[in-house]
């Protein structure tokens, strides 16, 4: 990219003359900026405004009827006074530290028992995939409620092994359980990705560790772990990220409340009660601004620490 | 999207001429054993992943009173569609039909937008030089990570100021201009793989870049088109925030949110015909899955796309 022409490598190789070349570069950026226009358009209207606008709003009190009003560090200092406020950020804590993880093992779990060479591949992958088509959607949440609710088949399939739980939609201490295992149940995405990312690992790597007699443990530790860790890096952050935003089946699953005891109230469902049920759109704003600025800071950190962990091997795709 | 097939993976180690040591007969029953094993794990856990929908829709055709309580075989004699009937009719006055025509105007819509624009956009990162490119390019990556919840409330200030709420205005707009940073990446990420000596022929013959963009790249693209579209499609079939951000009028709502109003209006009482309506909202894109499986399934695995 560079900008003087006189400096261009491959200008003294190229038999185009200098005037011509510099007469395309500068159609090249006029057109460059033509066709990025829609995206370009959308960027500036539609997220760097709008960031710089709730930003400046974190600072105010606004409830859309009146003039914002400028009181400075308020709603961040009350958020931490916020009982509510405190209640939705453990919620949400205890999903993305239970859930990711777990979804992520089983993902992992599932992909490596379905690469082998047998047959039928296709139709396992595609039937553990569906979840994640659809696991998100209000009718799944509907559907999970009703499984979920007393004397629903879940209830009762415990109940027949003598596991009584006390419910679960009703009962604060276990709607969490209830929440991840529905995260949980979508693993197929994160799977067909380590599926991929399994088929790129060489065999002989494996059929040497079999001769220096290794076993699947020590496989998985030195070869399938190391090599895989790109992608593992990849599911961990897109999932985490994720699972910091889920609403719609929060919202279904409790009717809009964030109970029995605020025990769903997750950080996305509060910002919305906050923002447009209260119309305390400053206050909400605060909360979307921490939201961000706690993403960024846990994707700065997965980018440090996987130096330790993520081996990328020289060769590319 | 075949660019995923791997020439690694060599055949398993080539020993035809071994049969004295290694009675074949004794190791292709214990391979066949292994295999059996293997499809039986693999069978059980796909019974288990997909019990919530097979009972799902067992229930939608169940009575009311076989849902939960002592009654949960997935079996009844007493199936029927009467629970369809119900859920057809709708709410508050407004026929399912009409909720279904306006999630697909408004999947349609969405599908039309995020192809046009991401497609434009994408063809000016992957195949233009122009100054400020790789700066664009990062900010691009970093809206993928971005939660657009910091987005929603300014953004919803500025609709109601214009006077766009309840209107589909701006569950639109954002898909006409490329906003789904996803799909511009995977386009991006496709058209950098097609050769450049496409477009150096082409502009030695004196094309500029629409023809290139229109006659040359968006042909060759088509598997990427598939994929944004299909992808686009289920998103916003399935979205209930935007919606529940927007719309305050029944008749403009598509089915996540009559499917909230139903909840909302019905509570337990008619249980069977909230789930066949939440079966009927899932029919599109369970249809779609089994139509596209390949696509949607290859499209996860090379791009990363998310459900």
């Amino acid at each position: 990219m560079t900008q003087s022409p006189t400096l261009s490598r491959r200008s003294s190789s190229s038999a185009s003359p200098q005037p011509r070349k510099s007469r395309r570069r500068g159609a090249d950026a006029r057109a460059g900026y033509t066709f990025l226009l829609p995206w370009l358009l959308g960027f500036i209207a539609l997220t760097v405004g709008p960031m710089i606008s709730s930003l400046y709003l974190s600072f105010t009190n606004y409830n859309l009827f009146e003039a914002p009003k400028w009181i400075g560090l308020d709603n961040y200092v009350t958020l931490f006074q916020d009982e509510r406020f405190l209640q939705s950020v453990g919620v949400t804590m205890q999903y993305v530290i239970f859930g990711t993880p777990l979804k992520l093992a089983a993902a992992l779990a599932i992909a490596m028992l379905l690469n082998s060479k047998r047959k039928g591949q296709g139709f396992y992958r595609s039937a553990f995939y569906a979840p994640s088509l659809i696991g998100a959607s209000v009718s799944i949440a509907i559907v999970w409620k009703a499984m979920f609710g007393d004397s629903g088949p879940v209830d009762q399939g415990l109940s027949f092994f003598g596991i009584n739980l006390g419910g679960w939609v009703g009962n604060p201490n276990m709607t969490m359980g209830m929440m991840i295992l529905l995260t949980v149940w979508q693993f197929g995405a994160p799977m067909v990705i380590f599926l991929a990312g399994l088929k790129q690992i060489p065999a002989d790597l494996y059929e040497a560790a079999s001769m220096d007699g290794a076993g699947p443990v020590r496989k998985f530790m030195n070869i399938t772990w190391p090599m895989l860790s790109p992608v593992i890096f990849f599911n961990l952050l897109m999932e985490t990220i994720h699972a910091f935003q889920i609403f719609a089946s929060a919202y279904i699953i409790s009717n809009g409340e964030g109970g029995p005891a605020g025990s769903t109230l997750f950080y996305t469902l509060y910002l919305y009660l906050r923002g447009f049920s209260d119309f305390r759109m400053g206050y909400a704003s605060a909360m979307a601004w921490l939201l961000v600025i706690v993403v960024g800071v846990i994707t700065l950190i997965f980018f440090k620490t996987s130096k330790s962990w993520v081996h990328y091997s020289g060769d590319s795709k | 999207m075949t660019t995923m097939a791997t020439p690694t993976q060599p055949a398993p180690t080539k020993n035809p001429t071994a049969p004295a040591y290694n009675p074949k007969s004794e190791s292709t029953t214990a391979k066949r054993v292994k295999s059996t094993i293997f499809h039986i794990v693999a069978l059980a856990l796909v019974a288990m992943v997909l019990y919530p929908a097979i009972w799902m829709i067992s229930a939608s055709f169940k009575p009311n009173s076989e849902i939960g309580g002592a009654n949960n075989a997935l079996w009844s004699n007493n199936f029927s569609f009467d629970n369809f009937i119900t859920a057809m009719e709708g709410i508050g006055g407004v026929s399912t039909l009409t909720f279904f025509t306006n999630s697909l105007i408004l999947a349609v819509g969405a599908v039309v937008g995020t192809v046009l624009s991401a497609s434009i956009s994408a063809y000016a990162f992957a195949r233009i030089n122009f100054p400020g490119r790789g700066l664009f390019f990062g900010m691009m990556i970093a809206t993928l990570l971005l939660p657009f919840h910091v987005v929603i409330i300014p953004q919803y200030i500025v609709f109601q100021q214009l006077g766009l709420v309840d209107t589909y205005v701006p569950l639109l707009i954002g898909k006409f201009l490329a906003a789904d940073a996803f799909f511009v990446f995977l386009m991006v990420q496709f058209m950098r793989g097609l050769p450049a000596e496409l477009d150096e022929a082409a502009r030695i013959d004196g094309a500029g870049h629409v023809r290139i963009f229109g006659s040359i790249m968006l042909p060759l693209m088509k598997p990427a088109l598939i994929s944004t579209s299909i992808f686009s499609f289920i998103w916003s079939w399935n979205d209930f925030l935007g919606p529940l951000l927007y719309l305050n009028t029944p008749e403009k709502y598509p089915l996540p949110l009559a499917l909230r109003l139903f909840v909302d209006q019905t509570q337990s009482s008619d249980y069977g015909a909230m789930i066949a309506m939440s079966v009927l909202a899932l029919l599109p894109v369970l249809v779609f899955f089994l139509v596209f499986q390949r696509y949607i399934v290859e499209g996860v695995s090379t791009q990363g796309l998310k459900g």
